[in-house]
């Protein structure tokens, strides 16, 4: 495991959630299933975060933030889509005022489905996102030094 | 003379995990007006009812808002039933209370955690937490989902709870209770919880109805209005009185919701013993044809669920007007001469949940 | 527990009548409830429910569609969000209307989504 995944700093944002996977990310941190014994930290700021959690389907109100957010952060990043309103859009998808899921704004990395979405598969989903963080970088450092690497 | 300057608020917000946008006018530091902008996560949900049928739409309504979802499901069965002229079982209306009881619970555990955070008592949120765990699993045993459980239907409910459940959610009940002890002195008798919330944000009895308050911020103010008290459900064979608190200050607010914990565990153990035995549900024939006005009392207030049917299988107008909606013009009043360092607190009181605002 | 009693009162009101009975609910100080619009065929059907104690009456007024509403944000000034909802998602033509948000409450893409089915 690099650096990174030892110890990633993740961003919550509700793109336009029910609240349901909101309050099931926030579980994630509290006692029962703490997910800061992966050295996990819930930040506020974008340009300290290496993981993007967004819950619920995007639409034009939320797409310049999500962008927004996303530029923001640092290389290597990975982006998590959390709940099945994330994913496609679900039960929100015939509203009038969603776009779909949140791969139509930016790429997602990994796909965390579910009704709402369990603290467990949220853990699970983030942890498969480290292992994604982790070929990110060595890319990343392969582009910055071709010859080394 | 003061500078005059407007900050931002929102929308995304390290105290909130939802978007709201409030533009704050402020003279030096103190606040003396602010514009809320919402918007972030209105989807339209008022009108699927053009595209699914009254009885699919239940699910909808319950994906208004993953907190309070139960009791959205149960609200907009109660309305199209009462359209429709369906008198439901009473087992049927128990277990919608009981589980509807257990939503305000985890509700308002949750909302005592968030205040908390938002005063920096890191240790009593992770508490708040763990003890609304218990409640999350009893949904997950009963029901099989933890935030969103769709058990109602348009006719009654969709699952049954058999005796060792009812009595398993009896002894957690019980259980949750004694551990709820040492939290509930601490919020309401805690030298340095009562110095941050005493007399911030007051709220008067006056502007209260005047502005439209609805639920623990009426209560807290000194009005005694509880839309249980119309006995709709189970209510009406329940012992319960509403909770008033007197000062109308974040304090009453808080002091209010905590004990109001302390009523649906009476409630529950209550609804548990009289529980009357027979079917969860009944046929439904027929298209809803008319109209009505439903109120039920969720964790955040009154919330009012308008049904308008025409006689097909799609319902001419749904309308849900949430608590929160009724909540953020007094706010706005309550923010004005606080404190720029207090805003987050005080727009915690209110407990927002702004999906349920926009829809 | 004692029932309180639940019925739901709709009363029919003229526009010209409209304002003095809003006016007259706030100064017996009852609580604004709701504001709901329902699309009918020429126009639109606007419900405005108050509640006193438990007591709920909701006044009925049928406008036409392209004619003006007077705001009660004048009498009632928590009508503000209700309202300005009203006149984004329905296009009902609110006079008036304080703080008005010149459709930008919501800030959708659709104009009036609500006006015309489907």
């Amino acid at each position: 495991m690099g650096k990174i995944s030892k110890s990633p700093w993740l961003l919550h944002y509700d793109a336009s959630s029910c609240n349901g996977c909101d309050i099931e990310v926030l579980d994630c941190l509290t006692p029962k299933y703490d997910i800061e014994r992966f050295g996990i930290i819930n930040t506020g700021d974008p340009f300290q975060a290496d993981i993007l959690l967004i819950t619920g389907g995007v639409n034009s109100q939320t797409e310049a933030v999500v962008r927004q957010l996303y530029g923001q952060m640092p290389e290597p990043k990975v982006v998590v889509a959390v709940g099945i309103c994330a994913c496609t859009g679900g039960v929100f998808k015939e509203c009038y005022n969603i776009k779909g899921g949140v791969d139509t704004v930016i790429p997602v990395d990994v796909y965390v489905p579910g009704c709402a979405a369990r603290p467990e598969s949220i853990i699970d989903g983030v942890i498969r996102a480290l292992a994604i963080l982790d070929q990110k970088r060595e890319q990343l450092k392969k582009k910055k030094a071709p010859g080394r690497a | 003379m003061a500078k005059r300057s407007i900050v931002p608020f929102g929308p995304q917000h390290p105290v909130l995990p939802e978007p709201v946008h409030l533009d704050l006018v402020l003279e030096d530091e103190t606040v003396v007006g602010a514009i809320p902008s919402i918007g972030f996560i209105h989807r339209g949900l008022e009108k699927l009812v053009e595209k699914k049928d009254f009885k699919q739409y239940v699910y909808i309504a319950e994906r208004v808002c993953g907190i309070c979802s139960c009791g959205h499901g149960m609200g907009y069965c109660e309305s199209v039933e009462r359209v429709m002229g369906i008198e439901i079982p009473r087992r049927a209306e128990y277990l919608r209370t009981i589980w509807v009881e257990m939503s305000r619970v985890h509700s308002h555990l949750l909302w005592l955690g968030l205040l908390a955070d938002a005063m920096g008592f890191e240790s009593l949120f992770m508490e708040c937490w763990r003890l609304r765990e218990k409640i999350l699993d009893m949904f997950d045993r009963t029901t099989g989902g933890r935030i969103i459980f769709s058990v109602n239907c348009v006719g009654g409910v969709l699952k049954d709870m058999d005796g060792a459940m009812l009595r398993a959610i009896r002894e957690t009940v019980d259980q949750m209770e004694q551990e709820l002890e040492p939290i509930m002195t601490t919020f309401i008798k805690d030298y340095s919880v009562q110095l941050r919330l005493r007399g911030l944000g007051i709220l008067s009895r006056e502007q209260a109805i005047l502005q439209g308050a609805v639920g623990p911020m009426l209560r807290g103010s000194g009005v005694e209005y509880d839309t249980r008290m119309l006995g709709y459900a189970a209510y009406g064979d329940l012992d319960m009185e509403p909770i008033v608190g007197t000062d109308g200050d974040a304090y009453a607010r808080c002091e209010v919701r905590a004990r109001e914990i302390v009523q649906s565990f009476n409630l529950i153990r209550e609804a548990i013993d009289k529980i009357p035995q027979g079917p969860i549900s009944v046929p439904v024939k027929g298209n809803p044809q008319g109209e009505y006005f439903m109120r039920i009392e969720q964790p955040r207030g009154e919330a009012i669920y308008y049904t308008k049917g025409n006689g097909t299988k799609f319902l001419d107008r749904f309308r849900l007007r949430t608590p929160t909606t009724s909540n953020i013009p007094p706010m706005v009043e309550m923010l004005k001469g606080c404190q720029l360092g207090d805003v987050p607190l005080l727009i915690l009181t209110i407990d927002p949940c702004i999906s349920c605002t926009e829809r | 527990m004692q029932v309180k009693e639940d019925i739901n009162e709709i009363r029919p009101i003229e526009k010209d009548e409209f304002l003095s009975e809003i006016i007259c609910l706030k100064m017996d100080a009852w609580r604004l409830v709701q504001i709901c619009a329902v699309r009918i065929e020429d126009g639109f059907e606007l419900s405005y429910t108050f509640c006193k104690e438990y007591r709920m009456v909701t006044l009925r007024l049928i406008t036409k569609e392209q004619e003006e509403v007077s705001s009660i944000t004048q009498i009632y000034p928590c009508a503000f969000m209700q309202e300005n909802e009203m006149k984004e998602l329905f296009g009902v033509p609110v006079r008036e209307l304080a703080p008005d948000y010149h459709e930008k409450l919501y800030r959708i893409d659709r104009e009036t989504p609500f006006k015309e089915k489907g």
